[in-house]
């Protein structure tokens, strides 16, 4: 029985609940969780609009953990934040999303085609595969054994199937396609090992400067408008994970509308196959009630874990995570919890920690063996931008990439507004063997020289401020024409040019590499009394700049051809300089 | 029958109450007949705290009788709402009789489910260089206005509102005004403005002025937008929303939580201002199937011009994109004083360029940002510098930047500019700088348009 209503939070007597449970509140059945417990008194966090809830009111106890289906039928499709699908709810309830509206997360009636790759009598535990369902033309599912089931397969099933009927047969207890896993819960993985492989995005400032590896995580904070959400969009659109799950948390209704329309029509660059074969959505746009938006991130993880645990590299993005954080800053202030830092709770920073923690690289359980990443993306939203605000704090505590967003560069129109001075990447050691060996040994050492040349044209630009351009000597006149072409040229990047927008990781190697030469022969070339206006006027830079709008297989031939021609101009002006 | 046993800023508690519903709408009547309407806030036991809209100036806890009626605050809707004018709680005060609804609809709305929404790609002209070449507005957009005290927002406001228009024309069209507390001359502005025109027809008012309940003005965007959404959505109709103040209306709701207690979160603001605010600004849109469309013009003044203030703050996180006006292009007497480099419109990029608006509008829109921060870059140099540090390019720049603010951003009131009037007064000015310089353009349309 409801004894008091404040907002999303209610409180109800109800006898023999464990925290946790997921509850029906009120004569609509809204969906809830118990919080809290004093004695009979139950806090509750309730996932829908509680406006017409009464004190009386019922409360019916479930006795079961808030909870994700897993199973054929996730891919594709858009689920809220406690995953219920949202074409379901717009066939029962219409545009508007109406309360208390109950539709199964996963598709009960559609069969799948189910194909065993166990056999009858052969033993099998947690995690082990026993088929699989051709979920989309892109992804396999694997039909995995669940938590708490082995022993010796029975009976093993071919065909097609709903995710209810029984595929198998296990020491008596029958198996079917879905599973149900709490969703505050982390699955865990055989063995975590260290990360090793790029998570390639195309994003030339992320996978050359502050490149992100499989199995870790990144955090994008930045003030509105410099482009987090952009950003996100670009990763889940051109990464190469095998399965992306995005999580709308708390954002733009349009946006996920957005993602909805585009991704059908996008083509994998690698598969060619349409990229929403491999995307999960979840959304909790902001006017969506807050408490699901808390469990929305949850319901992601979950997810992807699952993927994970297939033996697949999996991205989650969440954007952006403030406003989960201030979804548990409001519940925190409706349970009239003492604040900490900024009205926030204090357990925020534990919270962040296991969240990002859920990232990793390493061995699934079961066999045969396999090998499964899930990689976390999370844009923090500081107010007014400024980065010293908990959210952003507390991330960059767990997080070992940072791309800080700059107003100042989105302010300019460079895109992405990355700031190169300030972000970081910790995983540049651990991927350098894998840039050495696959794309250029000399990969590591460019990407190093760009990076010096950048920040010392930031000094540099400090003294021209004050003094101007005629006071540096030749040497840093051409630090500050090439760190130009290479922000202009290599970092700028647009994310609506449908070349620009995809950059392989040799076709960024190799812009960049020309870029180092062009500096590496021009100070050469100002030993012999050739001057930095002169180098300026060389034709062939422009051609560089083209690069970035070029076709990945024209790229390598016309680089080198770049690279002829400018050794050729740069000899004629050591010639011009030596007649004078 | 309830008791009230407290009253306390614009908060009633009563006491007694049975079956009193989270949110429900609640009469209270007072000795001398009065009816003033509230809002259910919170329910434990027998208690229920009551926001009462109109202030609790005058009521006592003996003689008042409050009833509950079990439902939400709600508005009447129906075709004869075009051309009135309606109180911040939806009364009408223009002296013509009720209208008879249609329907009543609860003022808070539902969400809209993000699958059956439409993505807003129309572009929306608004005469408006600054706007329709930078920063362009489109069908179902939520657009705010940042503004300062002083500054010209309303006639900004009234501009578009007066000057919008999609390509080939469509359904009808309609303007809805929601005011919360400004004076009494910027109301009547706009009246005046839209009887001039004659947009006063298909226009809908609902007016709270600053001498009118602080408390109201929470039910009056919301109210705005159900009539809104009704003639979006049921009539078919594009509807243009302006919000003004919205600072406003976030002190009302300040008020509020401070009343209550709660724990603050920046400058004293609801911990839920952002929440509170989504609920409002993501009612504009398109909906899969419906011709009609809501686009949301809310206006807000920043206080002391400061852009990281919570409101400012939390709006530009919620909606798509920002129109910011600058002081100091106000004080070069630029009107509309739009500064372009900070304003952004996030829809743009899907509105815009080949069979939208023109092949070029992309490559030049994003020219004229980079040149103009480049020229604005140049300006801050010459400060330190003076004008003999700069060499030629740079004086270049300079030369476009001051051009640009005198022919591109300055416009007049009653000019519209058509798309194509803007696109080419762009490389008219673009022409300033060398060929070479404009490398964000791709050479076909410069060899199209600046040899031109």
């Amino acid at each position: 029985m409801i004894k008091k209503v404040a907002g999303p939070l209610v409180i109800a007597n109800i006898p023999d609940c464990k925290k946790g449970d997921l509850v029906k509140v009120g004569k609509l059945r809204l969906v809830g969780e118990v919080i809290e417990i004093r004695g009979d008194l139950a806090s509750i966090q309730v996932y829908e609009e509680t406006s017409g809830l009464k004190v009386g009111d019922p409360v019916q106890n479930t006795g079961m953990p808030l909870s994700v289906e897993l199973g054929p039928g996730l891919l594709s499709t858009m689920f809220d934040g406690i995953q219920r699908p949202l074409v379901e709810l717009e066939k029962a309830s219409g545009v508007f999303i109406a309360r208390g509206v109950e539709v199964p997360s996963l598709n009960r009636t559609k069969k799948w085609t189910f194909k065993p790759v166990k056999n009858k009598g052969d033993e099998v535990s947690v995690g082990d595969i026993i088929g699989e369902v051709e979920e989309t033309s892109l992804i396999v599912h694997k039909i995995m054994i669940p938590h708490g089931i082995s022993g010796k397969i029975e009976e093993i099933k071919s065909g097609s199937f709903t995710i209810e009927e029984t595929i198998a047969k296990i020491s008596g207890q029958e198996i079917t396609m879905l599973q149900k896993w709490p969703v505050r819960k982390s699955r865990s993985l055989k063995q975590k090992e260290s990360v090793s492989i790029p998570l390639t995005t195309g994003q030339r400032i992320i996978d050359t400067m502050f490149p992100l590896a499989k199995g870790g995580s990144a955090c994008v904070p930045g003030p509105f408008g410099a482009g987090k959400t952009v950003i996100q969009h670009q990763l889940a659109k051109w990464a190469d994970a095998d399965i992306i799950v995005f999580v709308g948390c708390g954002e733009r209704g349009n946006e996920m509308t957005d993602v909805l329309q585009e991704f059908p029509e996008l083509k994998d660059p690698r598969t060619g196959k349409p990229l929403l074969e491999r995307t999960i959505l979840i959304a909790n746009t902001s006017n969506m009630p807050i408490a699901a938006r808390e469990a929305s991130v949850y319901t992601g993880a979950a997810i992807a874990e699952y993927f994970r645990d297939m033996g697949y590299s999996v991205a989650l993005m969440a954007d952006s995570t403030s406003r989960w954080a201030e979804a548990l800053r409001e519940m925190s202030g409706r349970l009239e919890e003492m604040p900490g830092e900024e009205g926030y709770p204090a357990y925020l920073s534990s919270r962040l920690a296991d969240f990002y923690e859920r990232s990793g690289y390493g061995k699934c359980l079961g066999t045969p063996e396999r090998e499964g990443s899930l990689t976390i993306i999370g844009s923090v939203s500081p107010p007014g931008g400024d980065f010293s605000e908990p959210v952003v704090q507390n991330t960059l505590r767990v997080t070992k990439v940072f791309w800080g967003l700059d107003y100042a560069l989105a302010h300019k129109r460079h895109f992405p507004a990355i700031n190169w001075l300030q972000s970081y990447s910790l995983y540049v050691e651990n991927l350098s063997k894998y840039f050495k060996e696959n794309i250029g040994e000399d990969f590591p050492a460019i990407r190093e020289e760009a990076l010096r040349l950048l920040a010392k044209e930031a000094e540099l630009e400090e003294i021209v401020r004050l003094v101007g351009m005629e006071s540096l000597s030749q040497k840093e006149q051409l630090i500050l024409f090439v760190c130009k072409i290479i922000r202009e040229d290599f970092l700028y990047q647009s994310a609506f040019d449908p070349i620009d927008q995809f950059s392989s990781l040799k076709k960024q190697y190799n812009i960049l590499s020309l870029i180092m030469i062009l500096h590496k022969k021009s100070l050469e070339i100002l030993d012999f009394g050739v001057e930095v206006k002169d180098i300026q006027k060389i034709d062939t830079i422009s051609r560089i700049s083209k690069l970035k709008l070029t076709k990945e297989e024209e790229i390598p031939q016309e680089a080198e051809s770049i690279r002829q021609d400018m050794k050729n101009k740069m000899e004629n002006l050591i010639g011009r300089a030596n007649n004078e | 029958m309830s008791k009230a046993i407290e009253i306390y800023g614009p908060l009633l508690l009563v006491s007694e109450v049975s079956g009193a519903l989270y949110d429900e709408l609640v009469e209270v009547e007072l000795k001398n007949g009065d009816i003033r309407s509230g809002k259910v806030l919170e329910i434990k036991d027998d208690k229920a705290l009551i926001q009462i809209f109109e202030g609790t100036e005058g009521l006592d806890l003996k003689t008042i009788k409050t009833r509950f009626t079990g439902k939400g605050l709600e508005l009447g809707v129906s075709k004869d709402l075009l051309g009135r004018i309606f109180s911040g709680l939806g009364k009408p005060i223009d002296n013509a009789p009720d209208i008879i609804p249609e329907k009543k609809v609860d003022i808070n709305g539902s969400s809209i489910n993000p699958f059956s929404r439409n993505y807003p790609n129309d572009f929306i002209q608004t005469g408006i260089s600054t706007i329709d070449g930078l920063n362009t507005l489109t069908r179902g957009q939520k657009l705010p206005i940042f503004s300062g005290s002083g500054l010209p927002h309303s006639r900004l406001a009234a501009q578009i509102a007066r000057q919008a228009k999609v390509k080939g024309g469509g359904s009808d069209f309609a303007v809805v005004f929601g005011a919360m507390g400004i004076t009494f001359e910027d109301a009547e502005f706009f009246i005046r403005k839209f009887r001039e025109t004659g947009a006063i027809e298909n226009a809908v008012l609902f007016i709270n002025l600053a001498s009118d309940p602080a408390i109201e003005r929470i039910a009056t965007p919301r109210a705005a937008l159900t009539a809104a959404e009704y003639m979006a959505f049921d009539l078919n109709m594009h509807v243009l929303v302006i919000l003004t103040d919205m600072t406003n209306y976030c002190e009302s709701l300040r008020e509020v939580s401070a009343a209550r207690k709660e724990v603050p979160g920046r400058r004293g603001y609801p911990g839920y201002l952002y929440t509170d605010l989504a609920t409002i600004y993501e009612r504009a849109g398109r909906i899969k199937g419906k011709d009609g469309s809501i686009t949301l013009i809310p206006i807000l003044s920043m206080p002391d011009d400061d852009k990281t203030h919570p409101i400012p703050d939390l709006t530009g996180y919620i909606t798509e994109g920002q129109i910011i006006l600058d002081r100091a292009l106000e004080r070069k007497n630029i009107y509309p004083p739009i500064d372009p480099l900070p304003s952004l419109s996030r829809l743009r990029d899907k509105a815009i360029g080949k069979g939208k608006t023109r092949e070029d509008h992309p490559n030049v829109a994003n020219q004229l940002f980079a040149s103009y921060a480049r020229g604005r870059e140049v300006r801050e140099l010459m400060v330190i510098l003076g004008e003999a540090a700069l060499s030629d390019i740079d004086k270049k720049y300079l030369k476009f930047a001051d051009e640009f603010e005198d022919k591109f951003i300055r416009q007049d009131e009653m000019e519209d500019r058509s798309i194509e009037d803007t696109l080419n007064l762009s490389w008219e000015l673009l022409k300033i700088l060398p060929k070479d310089e404009l490398k964000r353009i791709k050479p076909e349309f410069i060899d199209k348009y600046y040899e031109a």
